[in-house]
């Protein structure tokens, strides 16, 4: 007999196009996109209620492995899981600089002796994720909690519920994405998922040196001055600055970054005058933004946490149900064999 | 083969059941929650006849079901809502069909995390039998006993109409 390999595209995905691992926005449709979000909605309203848990992920074991630091993801995927009422354990492991591939299969086998049902990752590794989900125990799911600059698949997510909460929908809108979009993991998963669920424009603002080569490619228009970039914008989504991924001088200063890409209420006054204003967090103000216009009126930001715990329950509970599906429809095919 | 069940007469029967044990339990004014899909549409229809001025509750229960680890999650799921707290409440909760019970005993669980109620009363439109678990409701239209090959599906909500559907087998 011999076994199929599942392509790299479907990896993610059981045979009956159910969610089984969440590695990358790449290869899902957009009625998968809005069964997520719809399921988010129906998690946001179990976290206003005065029990903030639902009995769905009980009995299982929900591992957040972060191989690289984070404070904001971590501890909504963590909340996350205990609203769904699973076992969790974080382990916060320094990415030692040798022998990574070797350390990290040590690591998820020890992890998969525990019985783990789940790995939540992240790794400042591209890839890092799908080489787990290629590698681990049939039945264990894994999500991707961002991947070197490759995606960051929950937060585009949560962005997008975020959007479809004040906007509606998708069709008529005017996005840019401005900022760090080099080394962002996060621009790259919201341009994919704006153009999957049909954003009328999406922008990229940004300095030529913090562009990747192939941009465009990724389903995006450019803009360098910020002033034009502004013109009719619906939503406008700022970056972190990642100093600490910064190598060599792609900036002449943070000060003549924050003049030129920073966003502040007279280059705001530039938008459509509903215009929502986001930030993946953590901010720097003052860099990327002014504090007037991130604690102003048209900013966001902290819906945006709110609905990353919506968004991780919504991926979780699906990616976990896809799993025990198809662990079963195998069962009952050997059964019947 | 496809026949009607009389919908007003099962409408009539449920209304009576609870004027009944409202007034049996001393129930002035009870918080009506419907399970989605057909429960909603007969608490939107037993909240007219009873006069009662508060909207009713919708509940889903997908996330309170016993068979995720078999199927895992369902892919319609819609947010409960609930414009009222359960704490302290006279609750009648409502359903279409009661078969096994385990739709019953996933929406109990649900209510009780936005409050506990001081009472519930379960009304359902037909009950089937079939029980899985130890629950009965204390209100129904009609107990009917189905034939391996009968199934009862409510279409709505207007009109509101019981099939009694012969598969076939």
């Amino acid at each position: 007999m011999t076994v199929e390999q599942a392509p790299n595209r479907s990896l993610q995905l059981t045979a009956d196009g159910q969610l089984r691992h969440f590695l990358t926005l790449d290869g899902l449709d957009r009625a998968l996109l809005t069964d997520i979000l719809d399921t988010a909605d129906s998690f946001i309203e179990v976290g206003e209620r005065s029990i903030k848990k639902v009995p769905l992920l009980r009995g299982r074991t929900v591992v957040n492995l972060f191989f690289e630091s984070s404070t904001r993801t971590r501890s909504t995927f963590e909340l996350a899981a205990k609203r769904l009422s699973a076992d969790v354990l974080n382990l916060d492991i320094n990415t030692s600089a040798t022998s990574k591939g070797e350390s990290l299969s040590d690591t998820l086998l020890n992890l998969e002796a525990m019985a783990s049902d789940m790995f939540v990752v992240r790794h400042s590794q591209s890839g890092a994720p799908h080489f787990i989900a290629e590698s681990v125990t049939p039945g264990v799911a894994i999500i991707n909690a961002g991947d070197g600059r490759h995606a960051h698949p929950t937060q585009a997510m949560l962005d997008m519920l975020t959007i479809r909460q004040h906007k509606g929908g998708f069709e008529s809108l005017k996005v840019a994405v401005v900022g760090d979009v080099l080394h962002s993991r996060v621009a790259r998963s919201q341009i994919r998922a704006l153009n999957e669920l049909g954003a009328a424009e999406v922008r990229v603002i940004a300095p030529g040196t913090l562009l990747p080569r192939d941009v465009e490619s990724l389903g995006c228009s450019v803009e360098y001055d910020m002033q034009k970039g502004m013109k009719d914008l619906d939503v406008v989504i700022m970056l972190r600055l990642q100093k600490e991924r910064m190598e060599g001088a792609l900036l002449p200063s943070e000060r003549e970054f924050y003049r030129l890409y920073g966003l502040n209420q007279a280059k705001l006054a530039l938008a459509h005058p509903q215009c929502i204003v986001m930030h993946p967090g953590p901010i720097n103000r003052g860099v990327e933004i002014e504090s007037a216009v991130a604690d102003g009126p048209q900013s966001v930001i902290l819906d945006q946490v709110t609905n990353g715990i919506a968004i991780r329950m919504a991926v979780m509970s699906m990616a976990m149900g896809g799993q025990v599906a198809e662990r079963n429809q195998k069962q009952a095919g050997r059964a019947q064999a | 083969m496809t026949a009607l069940l009389d919908m007003n007469r099962l409408l009539d029967e449920l209304e009576a059941g609870l004027r009944e044990i409202m007034a049996a339990r001393g129930v002035a004014s009870p918080a009506l929650i419907g399970i989605r899909t057909g429960g909603v549409w007969v608490a939107d229809v037993m909240r007219k006849r009873l006069g009662l001025e508060e909207p009713y509750g919708e509940l889903d229960i997908s996330f309170y079901r016993d068979d995720f680890s078999r199927i895992g999650l369902n892919p319609k799921v819609m947010p409960s809502s609930l414009p009222f707290s359960t704490e302290d409440r006279d609750i009648i909760l409502i359903d279409d069909v009661i078969m096994s019970g385990r739709t019953i005993r996933a929406a109990m669980n649900e209510v009780f995390d936005y409050g506990r109620p001081a009472s519930i009363i379960l009304a359902t439109l037909v009950d089937l039998g079939a029980r899985e678990l130890p629950i009965q409701p204390d209100v129904t239209g009609e107990v009917l006993a189905l034939e391996s090959h009968q199934r009862v599906k409510l279409r709505g909500p207007e009109p509101l109409h019981i099939e009694l559907q012969e598969t076939g087998q």
